[in-house]
Formats: C-alpha cells, structure tokens, sequence
C-alpha cells in the first residue's frame, strides 16, 4: 500500500511571532521555520506503517516556496521515500492545498493520505477533512492509534469527552492528533540519506488548479494584552483576594 | 437569506457550545435555524426550539445519523444547504471535523474558529496560538465558519420555534463507528464551566495530580483540566488538556497548578476572568498572565488552599 503524507512549513512552535506595526500580517522574517509538529507525527506514523509491513512507499508531499524543499527532505530524512513539491509564492489557504492534493492524489493512487490535524501556523484545522471532501473518500480526524489491515483502517480519535474509534474501508484521510506517536530524532545518517532521495517540483498551474485565495486578510493586530496581576504572599491572602478583591469564589 | 447552526447534542440534549453558537449566528443578520442531525434526537431539537433568536429548527432523525459521523452529518447538512448564506459550527472536536468537509464541497473556504462578527463577511480569528488576531473578509457565496463558543455569550431561554422533520440523508459507507469511550464524571464540562482547577507536570504522577486536584475541584464545583505536559506523561486524559490544539476555556476563575505557562497553554485559558498561579518557579511565564500568582511548593499549599475554602 502506497501511503500520501502531506507536511507544512511553519514558524516553529518555540518562536513567539510579532505582528508587524502596519498590521499587514506577521514577521517571520528571520524566524525559526520547522516541520509542522502535527505533520511531523504524520510522518512518523507512515514510516512505522512501513516498518510493520502494511506499506510499501512513502510520498511527502509538500505546498509552498522553495524552502519547503528542507521540510520535505526533514520528511525522507525520518523515512519517506520520494517527495513531491507543489512550489508557489502565491498564498495557500487550505481549499487550495486539498485541491493540490487531490491532484496530486489522483496522479499518486495511494491507500492512505495522512495529515497533521491542524497547523499552528494558521490554525485552521481543514486541509484534511477538506482532502476527503473533495476526494469524496471517508476521513477519520484526531487520530491518536491507526491499525491499517485488510482494506480498511482503524483509527481511534481524539472527541470531547473521550475517545471514539471508527473503522473505514481504504482508501481514506486520515489526520493525527498529538498523542498517536513520539516522532523519532533524525539521525545524521539518514539525514545524508534523504539528500539523495527524489524530489520532484511541480506547479499548481501544471496540475490545473486554481490556488486564488477566498478570504482576505484585512488586518492582523495584537490581541489584547492580560497584565501580570500580583504576588501573594500566602494562601490565607489569595483567599482573601479571591472573596473580596475579584470576587470569584 | 438565512443563518443554519449546527447543532451539537448528546442524549436528547443540547450541548452548551451551540447556544454560544446560536449567539454568533444572530450577528450575521437574517433568520436563524438550527438543525439536529441524530437519532432519538426529539429532545434536543425541543431544546433548541426554546433558545432566544432562533426562528426553525429542523430535524433529521435516523440510525444512521446516530454517531454524528463526518460523512453522514456532512451530507445532512448538504442536503439544505443551498437556501443558507452561513453555516456555523461550534468550534468544538464534532464541529471542526464535519465543517471543512462541508466547506470544501461546497466549493468555499471555511473560517475557522471566530471570535467576532464584524460583518456579515468580516470575522476575527486568533492566529499563532492567539499571539495574533486576523481579520478576515470571505468572498464566498456560502460563508463557513466554525466558532469559538468562548468568545460569545450562550444564547437565552425563553423561544418557541417550530420543529420540522426533514428526510435524512442514506448513510455513505466511508466509515463505520466501532466504539466509544467516555471519560465519566459528575464534574461540569470544560467548555462551560466557572471555574477550572488545572494541573501541570510539577504534579510529578497520575495519583498526585487526583490527590491534590479532586478535592479543591470538589471544594469549588470546579472542572479539571491539564497542560499537554500533564497529559502526556499520563497524569491525565486527552480530552482535559487545554490549550491551542486542545480545549479553549475561559471561565471565571482559572487555577494553575504546577503549570509554567508554555504559549501553547496559554492560548487555551488566557480570557479566563480571573486567574490564579500556584508554582514554585519565580520565572514561570505563567505569572506574566496571573492576577494572583503564588509562589510556593503546591504541595504544601494546594492542601492549605483546599482547608482555607
């Protein structure tokens, strides 16, 4: 079975990004980029889907500039096999991106595609559900357990109030939530390794898709900002504090 | 044109974060409707029929709505799609996995995750981990958007709306649900409750989190919650972890219990009303947010604090 993993290149989760003073967006000029933490477990559950046994090839694939070259070498460096850049500057927004996809799918044939959850970037949480839409295949969201077998996927998700586990005949979309794996560390070996590995570019314009974005960004402004409040000494005066000061218990 | 809510519901009754839906519904102008897809769902779609603002609800009930699975859910809400200008979801697990799939088959983009209606167009949406708030303007026919049940008010009582049953949608065969397992407890539910007593990995094990944290939640008819720290060492289960990618809480007392305050955290309890920092590390990015922050050994004061309520 031939597995579609698809990653993003983000600001990395350590960097606390500054809106820009013209609130034309966010600097992230000079900042730390990495894989998307979410793609990153997406990854690493395909490799392991490898190293059982239940997949034979591993495809990241990645959409965005250039750079996500390093992204998508990151992926092959923890066990994809190939890799496939769908290289624009335009701006992606996540219809956009599950249309490349789909593209991307439709040339690919794999059983499985697997996708982080969500960005935290953007923070959209839709490229995967959206994927499934227009691919008009079943999708099982927030994975954290997948037991792939016979033509069918298992996949335990991550709900309010618990856990849930659907079962959906292949193929099909899955997305991961944090606890599904412990991405491995990269070694130096396989890092060399995955320079060697193809990588293929394309453009949407080759696929045929249309990647206009559909919303706008107006402004982009700091959120409000909380203040530190106070020390308090002890219990008996945060007590005192809490009854008669914010008045909450 | 009107405004379709997608109601989120569980053994006949309402669940609290589509009330704060229905409130963000009514800011983008037109008639409200609110649809129950589920089964045995008669109840909840009287509930709902109650809540101020809403002019229909609609109804479908069948087997094979009774999962709330993406697919099935999804084509229900297809199915009448055509006559709503914005289809809104509470921006909960349930909603975040049916509104893309909506989304995309309509051919629109979806807006996830709004804190205002600034026009019927014109959202605002936290970014980064809520370091950043977007303004967004959507040029799609179908607006679809996913809300943020904190930053609206749940809708009043007091409505009488008419119920009507629609035909429900045949089930797609993409996927079929297995099991479910539920975290049982007498506790209110994060999303909705006042006040949350929240533990971090200073708690160092599963017993000592229970054992400090239940009986000042009991104390305070408090929900628990947890930083991903917690949550992944074991202390706690997935579903109590706050933060970016998990719950977004704002009650009106936050406790922080051997939390230090990682961003990620921070975006799910940061427009809590009023928030307390018990941790034993002066630095602790925590109490740059705290309105009361105590620096001491939670092991000793967690069980004073509990003596002194």
């Amino acid at each position: 079975m031939k597995i579609l993993v698809a990653v993003k290149r983000v600001v990395a989760f350590n960097v606390k990004v500054r809106v820009k003073s013209d609130g034309n967006g966010v600097d992230i000029a000079n900042v730390k980029m990495s894989m998307n933490p979410f793609d990153e477990i997406a990854v690493e559950e395909a490799v392991r889907l490898k190293e059982k046994g239940v997949a034979s090839e591993i495809v990241a694939v990645s959409c965005g500039v250039t750079q996500c070259q390093e992204t998508l070498r990151t992926a092959m460096a923890i066990g994809a096999d190939r890799a496939i850049l769908v290289e624009t500057t335009e701006e992606l927004q996540p219809l956009a991106v599950a249309k490349l996809l789909k593209a991307l799918v439709d040339k690919e044939q794999p059983q499985l595609v697997i996708l982080g959850k969500q960005a935290i970037d953007d923070d959209c949480n839709q490229t995967g559900q959206m994927l499934a839409a227009v691919l008009d295949w079943g999708q099982a969201t927030f994975a954290s357990k997948v037991e792939a077998q016979g033509g069918t996927v298992t996949v335990t998700r991550e709900v309010d109030g618990g856990l849930e586990t659907v079962k959906l005949p292949l193929p099909a979309v899955v997305t991961t939530d944090l606890r599904l794996n412990e991405p491995r560390y990269v070694t130096l070996p396989n890092i060399m390794k995955a320079k060697k590995k193809p990588l293929e570019i394309v453009t949407p314009a080759a696929l045929g898709v249309d990647v206009t974005p559909r919303m706008k960004m107006l402004k982009v402004s700091e959120p409000p900002k909380r203040s530190a409040g106070v020390k308090v000494p002890d219990v008996a005066t945060l007590v005192a504090k809490l009854k008669n000061e914010a008045k909450v218990i | 044109m009107a405004t379709l809510v997608i109601a989120e519901h569980e053994h006949g009754s309402l669940k609290g974060a589509t009330r704060n839906t229905v409130t963000a519904a009514l800011r983008c102008g037109g008639d409200v409707h609110v649809l129950i897809a589920g089964h045995n769902a008669t109840d909840a779609a009287k509930h709902a029929a109650q809540l101020q603002g809403v002019a229909k609800v609609l109804l479908a009930d069948a087997p094979q709505l009774a999962e709330q699975l993406a697919e099935n859910v999804a084509a229900q809400v297809l199915a009448i799609a055509s006559t709503y200008s914005h289809i809104l979801f509470p921006a909960t697990a349930h909603g975040k996995n049916v509104a893309p799939r909506v989304a995309a088959k309509l051919d629109v983009a979806q807006i996830s995750d709004i804190t205002k209606v600034d026009a019927p167009d014109t959202f605002e949406r936290p970014i980064y981990a809520g370091n950043a708030i977007a303004l967004v303007q959507s040029s799609d026919k179908v607006k679809v958007i996913t809300v943020r049940p904190t930053a609206f008010d749940v809708a009043g009582e007091g409505g009488n709306a008419p119920i009507e049953n629609i035909s429900a949608v045949a089930d797609s065969g993409k996927s079929g649900f297995v099991s479910r397992e539920t975290t049982k407890s007498d506790r209110p539910e994060l999303a909705g409750a006042k006040v949350i007593v929240s533990g971090g990995r200073a708690l160092g094990s599963s017993e000592k989190f229970n054992e400090l944290l239940v009986p000042l939640a009991d104390k305070l008819g408090a929900a628990i919650g947890a930083s991903r720290a917690a949550v992944d060492a074991g202390y706690a289960p997935n579903d109590w972890q706050i933060g970016q990618t998990g719950k977004i809480v704002a009650p009106q007392l936050y406790i922080a219990v051997g939390i230090s305050g990682a961003i990620q955290h921070l975006a799910g309890m940061k427009d809590s009303k009023v928030i307390v920092a018990i941790n034993k590390d002066p630095e602790a990015p925590i109490f740059q947010v705290a309105d009361y922050g105590l620096e001491a050994d939670l092991f000793a004061v967690v069980p004073e604090l509990v003596a002194a309520l």
